[in-house]
């Protein structure tokens, strides 16, 4: 009961993890309809820049104070949301119109781009660092198992919720979510009564980018160790939660990370280990197969 | 736009591009992480490296703007237009005269041949994908995963149960088949990205099968001392009782094994390209290509889409084990290493690059970039950085790929004009 209690609490963080960087994917299919495969590489992106702030700000080694961690969070969006405009800009704009596969291809040369662009920069070995917000809460105790709430933890599930409040605001209240759903809906017509269609999907990928910024921050926070292959699994899954919430739903990605986190968790905690990432991908491949659209998606009619 | 006529405006957008370029490249770049003496993470700055970079930015985007209009024509010279339209039925010919001919140049030694051997393994990858990517349409992330079928296949077969080359080959390919029909069947409804993402997924599982099913495959340190072919029982060992050398009266050199090889992957690609080409020309080969231009007219008019696409991902799986049974001999070692995403990706660029379809397109393909990251070989880490750039440029200058232009399965009155 504990052991389950404590792999609930670490798959929910890991979820909300993968649930925003899903909602990256999510967004910029349903307004483009293609796979940003280069967005697990951008999450891999904002955890170094929040890597390096820390250390700027000098937060390596040990606790560190919300304000420095905010400081941190806000530094690490602007810039990966600038690689994100960028990305979209350079390698994915230019193609619009193009045929089916070539932003696809464009976005696998991107992916391996930013990674080894990392990995040159930066170098190949992985970096750790000391837990900025160490300690936690002992929620209970029995048969010799503590159950631990970390404070990272907490921090993941508020700072993910806050955000994701955020988020729906923008897309529910403002006149660019309203510019966001209609482009989704309709980018010709959106484009026809005077939407500036590519200045939208350039603000889906900045703020795509910063939801993967964040997702990246705590992933760096959580794990305190990154390196410039993390993308990769974290990109798919993510995905793997898109799908299966729905593709294209917003609550649906979060949902769908969620579920995602849970799985992983509890699979590595009464399974193994070893095979997690062949769990998360056989829930990928079941999904698409069993419910294409995913829970929360709609029915795509195929017209000719 | 004549943006040529607007150098201040061209300033401008260069100097913003390159506040955006200060922006991307001065976390990244500008402070470099590292491990100091008291192991814990500090920061160094590059800021001259950053200022290039921006620099960089701001000339490219200035010349970009105020050469746009004036540089649009890449295209081949009119002079050059003609001889280069005669001369291309030839190039294929010569292509293959040059390949034929290769071990017997007076400048080969063994490091071009180990090179031409490695071209050649693409070279067959990269035309077994294009009849699931190019001809059928199906978009295939997980090609790998049927390399490595073929590759773990044969080194089982061979050191489990000391069958030869010969024997494996064919089994290596048929088992890849099969593992193509299991994938297929589940995703036979699905199209374009999400067939995608689910190859992807498989090839993954394969990966991560291989590396932890330790006491069949050897985990992480794989499979070693996988025996090497020979030629109707000859072999090509130093110190065999029945060996080439001694049989054709020759002086004994390792180049022997390679030259071996060289011809060995060559053939087992041509053959690809052959069932390739006489495919096109069959009902089947016909139906793939109506599956890649229109599913849904393909179901009105008949065509048995299970059967068709099926074949596709059974057939270029089955090219994918025999060249994973070639990769294992030449190699004598295989590790999960070998079968990552990236070699699906490097597959599926020299496909795309190539223009697909394109028999020809891909052949050059496989040599521009594999041949081509070679010569990168001394930057080391550099060179997947070179590689990735290139998928991206090459998709922003050519999106239909070097050779765009496919020749047509039939013509009417069955003769070119």
């Amino acid at each position: 009961m504990a052991y389950a209690l404590q792999q609930l609490i670490n798959g929910v963080s890991l979820g909300m993890i993968y649930g925003l960087i899903a909602l990256g994917y999510t967004m910029v299919y349903g307004i483009i309809g293609m796979i940003n495969f280069a967005h697990g590489d951008v999450f891999m992106v904002g955890a170094f820049i929040s890597l390096i702030t820390m250390l700027l700000l000098g937060l390596g080694g040990g606790a560190a104070g919300p304000g420095a961690l905010l400081l941190v969070l806000l530094a690490a969006m602007a810039a990966t949301a600038l690689y994100g405009y960028t990305v979209e800009r350079v390698a994915y704009r230019p193609l619009r119109g193009s045929f089916r596969l070539a932003p696809l291809i464009s976005a696998i040369g991107m992916s391996i781009l930013l990674q080894n662009y990392v990995q040159v920069a930066q170098g190949a070995r992985s970096k750790p660092i000391e837990a900025p917000v160490p300690g936690g809460i002992t929620l209970m105790e029995s048969a010799g198992f503590t159950v631990q709430l970390s404070y990272v933890q907490i921090l993941i599930v508020v700072l993910t919720l806050a955000v994701l409040a955020g988020f729906t605001v923008l897309v529910t209240r403002t006149p660019l979510g309203r510019a966001m759903r209609a482009c989704e809906q309709d980018r010709k017509m959106a484009a026809l009564l005077g939407i500036d269609t590519d200045r939208v999907i350039s603000l889906t990928f900045i703020i795509g980018a910063a939801l993967a910024a964040v997702a990246g921050c705590l992933y760096l926070l959580r794990y305190g160790v990154i390196d410039f292959y993390i993308g990769f699994l974290a990109g798919v899954k993510a995905f793997t939660a898109a799908v299966l919430g729905g593709i294209g739903s917003l609550p649906g990605a979060v949902l769908g990370g969620l579920l995602i986190g849970l799985i992983e968790t509890f699979w590595s905690a009464y399974f193994s280990a070893q095979y997690k990432d062949v769990a998360a991908f056989g829930i990928l491949i079941l999904t698409l197969i069993f419910m294409p659209t995913g829970l929360l998606g709609r029915t795509e009619v195929e017209k000719v | 736009m004549t943006a040529a006529a607007e150098p201040v405006r061209a300033l401008r957008d260069a100097a913003l591009a390159a506040l955006i370029a200060f922006g991307l490249f001065a976390p990244l770049v500008g402070l470099r992480t590292d491990v100091g003496s008291d192991g814990a993470l500090m920061l160094r700055g590059r800021w001259d490296d950053v200022a290039w970079l921006c620099g960089i930015a701001f000339a490219g985007r200035f010349a970009m703007l105020m050469l746009a209009g004036r540089l649009h024509a890449p295209a081949a010279p009119p002079w050059l237009a003609r001889p280069w339209q005669q001369a291309q039925p030839y190039l294929p010919r010569g292509f293959l005269a040059l390949a034929v001919l290769l071990p017997a140049l007076p400048f080969i030694e063994r490091y071009e041949l180990d090179l031409g051997i490695l071209v050649l393994t693409y070279v067959m990858l990269g035309w077994g994908l294009n009849i699931v990517v190019g001809l059928a349409g199906l978009l295939d992330l997980g090609y790998v995963a049927f390399y490595a079928v073929g590759a773990y296949a044969y080194a089982l077969l061979a050191t489990e149960f000391g069958l030869s080359f010969w024997i494996c080959l064919p089994l290596a390919g048929i088992l890849a088949a099969f593992w193509g029909v299991l994938l297929g069947f589940p995703v036979l409804r699905l199209r374009g990205d999400y067939l995608a993402i689910v190859t992807l997924a498989f090839g993954e599982i394969i990966r991560v099968v291989l590396l932890n099913w330790v006491s069949l495959t050897g985990g992480p340190n794989g499979i070693s001392g996988i025996p090497r072919p020979g030629l109707f029982g000859l072999s090509f060992a130093a110190d065999a009782d029945n060996s080439f050398a001694e049989f054709f009266g020759l002086e004994y050199d390792p180049i022997h094994r390679v030259i071996f090889l060289y011809y060995l992957i060559l053939a087992l690609a041509l053959l690809t390209n052959w069932v390739t080409l006489r495919l096109r020309r069959q009902p089947l080969g016909r139906a793939w290509e109506a599956l890649r231009e229109d599913e849904i007219a393909c179901r009105a008019l008949g065509i048995n889409v299970t059967i068709t696409k099926l074949t596709a991902f059974a057939i270029g799986a089955g090219f994918a084990g025999f060249a994973g049974a070639f990769f294992a001999t030449r190699q004598a070692f295989i590790s999960p290493e070998s079968f990552t995403f990236i070699e699906s990706a490097i597959i599926l660029a020299i496909v795309v690059l190539g223009g697909m379809g394109s028999q020809l397109g891909v052949a050059i393909a496989a040599l521009l970039l594999i041949g081509g990251t070679e010569l990168f070989r001394g930057l080391a880490e550099w060179r997947m950085l070179i590689f990735g750039a290139a998928m991206v440029v090459i998709m922003l200058v050519r999106p239909r790929g070097l050779v765009g232009t496919r020749t047509p399965s039939t013509l009417l009155h069955g003769a070119p004009r």
